[in-house]
């Protein structure tokens, strides 16, 4: 039976007990908000669930509660002013949020980051994946009731923080792009430091493959849990390990790279062909992995020369229009800038990956039970200001 | 103890008997939550825990409970007021009833039942009514999913404690507690008498089913549905706050120790150390000491399970508890009763 | 499921933590305990860790070199820099020649609450007045006390540490922290 089948059968398995239970025992639905302050929710999100006993009859995720209006914030904000704003839209991986910014200026301004820039570019944009992803792999453990992994992230998250924070001098907000290359060079002694930081992180991750991937329970409350077939997730427009956990083998950084050096180094997608929570986590530990072995790689050949390209000391960017999408932490981030040829951007539209992961909540979570809700929510694995912005 | 006990009055006899019940429960349960819920679970999570509040901060559970003593004891508005701040006392209640019939010493008890187990098994319940009153008394809904949920999972699991006591009781042919600990130091294993016959290895199926089915009994993970916090925020300790939390929290792990000593005695062999004659006057001494060490011991291990699993689904705990355990316990005493009929 | 359940595996990945913690490696394994080597933590206002260098914990500023120029002051995101300036005529450097004009500070604030820390108005500084400081102990207790003026700002030059060398294969130039 393929997963669609699967998926298809069990809902209407549960559509069919609804109906029933309603029309036995004629029990009364109980509205019950999640959010906006629950524990669960990270940040504010709100879901509106109408239950039957525990089960959910129907879900509306209500989203808007941290928004700051990036958008029409860097309406107003010189271009160098925009990239220090959109740090704060993802703030796990927040490095990766500048990148497809500085690449949609680039692309307007027709200028290109010398290949040095290019490198320590991707370097510190997969260096962000590992620090977005860490800590989904240990609070998905906290989702389900394990406690202990999550420190496990925080205490070896920490060891990728501080080379971000060694390089760029800023912890959760590097700020480090610049358009035409990178603000200030590596410090010396950093390349050592950050192969030791990636062994770490490939210790952190046996110890979660071990201590969470492989717990009988765990694998009891993910597995058949959450099941998007691929049709599904594509017309919702999931990206990122969302989509490939359901066995779409579509990652941007592979398909159509631009500006990052991916191309240069060898590695692999992975794609489940299951399509649940769990596959959702296996995915994403598999990705973890992967990009340690990319920032290896690319620690390897780092070419010399210079960072920056030649721009001009105040930045105009000549009129026109650019899309640039990137296979960020959370799925794929796009930003859409017109310019007039000002010193703002005339329009930024933000493509932020969360929206669309959490916008499958109300067909994905119909006719679950309350603990599969949080289940759901944490393997979807969405950051509230990255749903907001 | 009764020797010296029998020239007091009563009045004397009584006020004794309820510090030396304060101490049993609030010392005991001070001390688990400094070496496991501060301590032990801080190193499995690469941190030091409190260490401010005194040496290597040993006094942080006086600062924790002068700070819940400050705070507003908030009743939320629609809540049954009366059900709503009497649900605490309930929980602990049974935590004080629990420990009437567990043997210290070979002096060393309160009351020395016939019926000592069935008495525990049966005063255990009553925390349910507590947990009940307060997720119905607090007018909210998550306390009310997280109290239905520990009324549905307590009723489940009293069945496999039940009977996984019960092949511990066929063998050691008495319900009295005491007696119990003596069959287990007086017995013999495989014709050797030396550590007497602790019931863990005779009935160690038992014993698993009945820490099992204790970690379900203390809602600990893997079976901490009703106060699962990421889902029911703390379910039915909710709305709690100020010293009606304390008193949720202290029964908590009052309960643990509580649990973990009736476990002890069952299957540990209780207060008798191997090598001393059992009605040594020693023990009455020694004995608590030696308990405490052993329930120190398993809830090490309960806790050890609640901080490193991830927890089950209501129906996932069901199944596991009716269709499993249940009949893993019923196969237990069949083999023990009939063991016992053939040996 | 492997040979070995992963329920136990996992028991074993937390009891081991809990024996790396309490006796951690220190050349050889003792068995004597210490946690404080063993944790992942420090106990903070006992033990401070040290950022990098490039930490940017605070703006300092070097005030001989400000010129009251505003440019910070206007690429701030947020406008969180007061400057207040007004020239000065000075003496001339040479004897004979013309009296200078020189550009005297009045009023150098940053609001710390408002600061994003973005580091724009150290890179735009054309005449090397800020410096990024790894210092981060400035809290306060109300929130307009973060308003700091140019002597806490000065104070702070002398927390600023020299910039590092680059990694190998670089090509830009090195920077020097000038004197205080």
């Amino acid at each position: 039976m393929t997963v669609t089948e699967r998926q298809q059968l069990s809902y209407i398995a549960a559509q069919a007990a609804d109906a029933r239970v309603n029309l036995e025992i004629e029990t009364e639905g109980m509205t019950l908000n999640i959010g906006p302050q629950h524990p669960a929710t990270h940040g504010t999100l709100r879901i509106v669930a109408k239950l039957d006993g525990e089960q959910v009859v129907a879900a509306e995720p209500v989203m808007g509660y941290m928004h700051r209006g990036y958008e029409k914030l860097a309406e107003v904000r010189t271009y160098p002013q925009v990239t220090t704003l959109i740090n704060r839209i993802d703030w796990l991986g927040s490095f990766a949020n500048e990148v497809p910014f500085i690449l949609a200026a680039e692309r307007l301004m027709e200028v290109e980051a010398p290949p040095r820039a290019q490198w320590i570019r991707t370097i510190l944009f997969e260096l962000s994946r590992i620090a977005n992803i860490t800590l989904f792999l240990g609070d998905m453990a906290v989702q389900v009731g394990a406690i202990t992994p999550v420190f496990f992230a925080f205490r070896d998250r920490e060891h990728v923080l501080n080379q971000i924070e060694a390089a760029t001098g800023g912890r959760f907000h590097p700020n480090f792009d610049r358009i035409g290359g990178l603000k200030d060079d590596l410090p010396a002694g950093w390349v050592a430091e950050t192969r030791g930081a990636m062994r770490k992180i490939r210790a952190f991750c046996d110890e979660i493959e071990e201590l969470v991937e492989g717990n009988e329970i765990f694998q009891a409350r993910t597995r058949g849990i959450g099941v998007i077939p691929p049709g599904v997730g594509l017309s919702y427009g999931l990206t990122g390990a969302n989509i490939r956990a359901s066995g779409v083998d579509w990652d941007v950084r592979r398909d159509s790279p631009c500006g990052l050096v991916h191309d240069q180094v060898d590695w692999k997608v992975w794609t489940h062909p299951d399509g649940d929570s769990f596959a959702r986590f296996w995915v994403r530990l598999q990705e973890t992995r992967e990009a340690t072995k990319i920032v290896d790689q690319l620690l390897d050949g780092i070419p010399s020369g210079p960072i920056m390209a030649k721009v001009p000391v105040i930045i105009k960017v000549p009129a026109g229009e650019a899309y640039v999408e990137t296979e960020n932490p959370l799925g794929v981030m796009g930003y859409y800038v017109v310019s007039k040829g000002d010193l703002n951007p005339f329009r930024v539209k933000i493509r932020s990956a969360s929206f669309s992961n959490v916008s499958i909540t109300p067909w994905l979570l119909r006719g679950v039970y309350v603990p599969d809700i949080i289940t759901i929510l944490g393997s979807l694995y969405f950051i509230l200001g990255d749903i907001d912005r | 103890m009764i020797g010296v006990l029998s020239e007091l009055s009563y009045w004397q006899v009584t006020s004794i008997r309820v510090v030396a019940g304060l101490v049993a429960v609030l010392l005991v349960a001070g001390t688990l939550v400094y070496a496991h819920l501060f301590k032990m679970v801080s190193f499995m999570q690469s941190r030091l825990g409190p260490m401010e509040a005194g040496p290597y901060g040993s006094l942080q559970l006086m600062a924790e409970i002068g700070k819940f003593l400050q705070k507003e004891d908030i009743v939320p508005r629609r809540a049954d007021r009366f059900v709503f701040k009497a649900a605490p006392f309930v929980v602990l209640t049974s935590t004080f009833l629990l420990l009437v019939v567990l043997p210290g010493g070979p002096d060393a008890w309160f009351i020395s039942n016939d019926l000592g187990i069935y008495l525990a098994m049966a005063v255990s319940s009553v925390s349910v009514i507590g947990i009940l009153m307060a997720g119905w008394g607090s007018a909210s809904k998550y306390s009310l999913l997280g109290g239905l949920r520990a009324t549905g999972q307590l009723i489940a699991y009293e069945l496999p404690l039940l009977l996984a006591v019960v092949g511990v009781v066929i063998q050691a042919e008495t319900m009295n507690l005491q007696e119990i600990v003596l069959a287990q130091a007086n017995g013999e294993i495989f014709g050797s008498g030396v550590i007497g016959n602790p019931f863990i290895i005779t009935q160690f199926v038992g014993f698993l089913i009945f820490m099992i089915a204790m970690q379900a009994e203390l809602t600990q993970t893997p079976f901490d549905m009703p106060v699962a916090e990421s889902e029911l925020v703390t379910g039915y300790m909710t709305e709690y706050s100020g010293l009606r939390f304390l008193l949720f929290f202290i029964g908590e792990f009052a309960t643990a120790g509580v649990f973990s000593a009736i476990a002890a005695v069952l299957f540990l062999g209780g207060w008798y150390v191997p090598g001393l004659d059992p009605a040594d006057n020693l023990l009455n001494v020694l004995g608590p000491l030696v308990l405490f060490g052993k329930v120190v011991l398993l809830t090490f291990l309960v806790f050890w399970v609640r901080f490193t699993f991830p927890r089950f689904r209501e129906d996932q705990l069901q199944r596991l508890a009716w269709k499993f355990l249940v009949p893993l316990a019923l196969a237990n005493i069949v083999v023990t009763g009939v063991l016992k009929v053939v040996v | 499921m492997g040979l070995v359940p992963g329920l136990v595996k996992g028991l074993v990945v937390t009891g081991s933590t809990v024996v790396r913690t309490v006796f951690p490696k220190r050349g050889v394994r003792t068995l004597v305990p210490a946690p404080t080597k063993g944790a992942a933590t420090v106990q903070y206002p006992h033990v401070k860790e040290a950022p990098p260098t490039r930490a940017r914990g605070v703006i300092a500023l070097h005030e001989g070199n400000c010129t009251a120029c505003m440019l910070c002051a206007r690429e701030c995101p947020d406008w969180c820099i007061y400057i207040e300036g007004h020239k000065e005529k000075a003496p001339p450097r040479r004897a004979g020649g013309k009296p200078r004009q020189v550009n005297i500070l009045d009023r150098f604030d940053i609001d710390y609450a408002l600061c994003m820390f973005c580091g724009i108005c150290v890179d735009v500084c054309p005449f090397e007045a800020l410096f990024w400081s790894p210092e981060y102990e400035f809290s306060e207790p109300r929130i307009a006390d973060l308003l700091h003026d140019m002597s806490r700002l000065s104070e702070w030059m002398e927390t600023v540490p020299e910039f590092e060398d680059y990694e190998s294969g670089s090509v830009a130039k090195q920077l020097k922290v000038p004197p205080t």
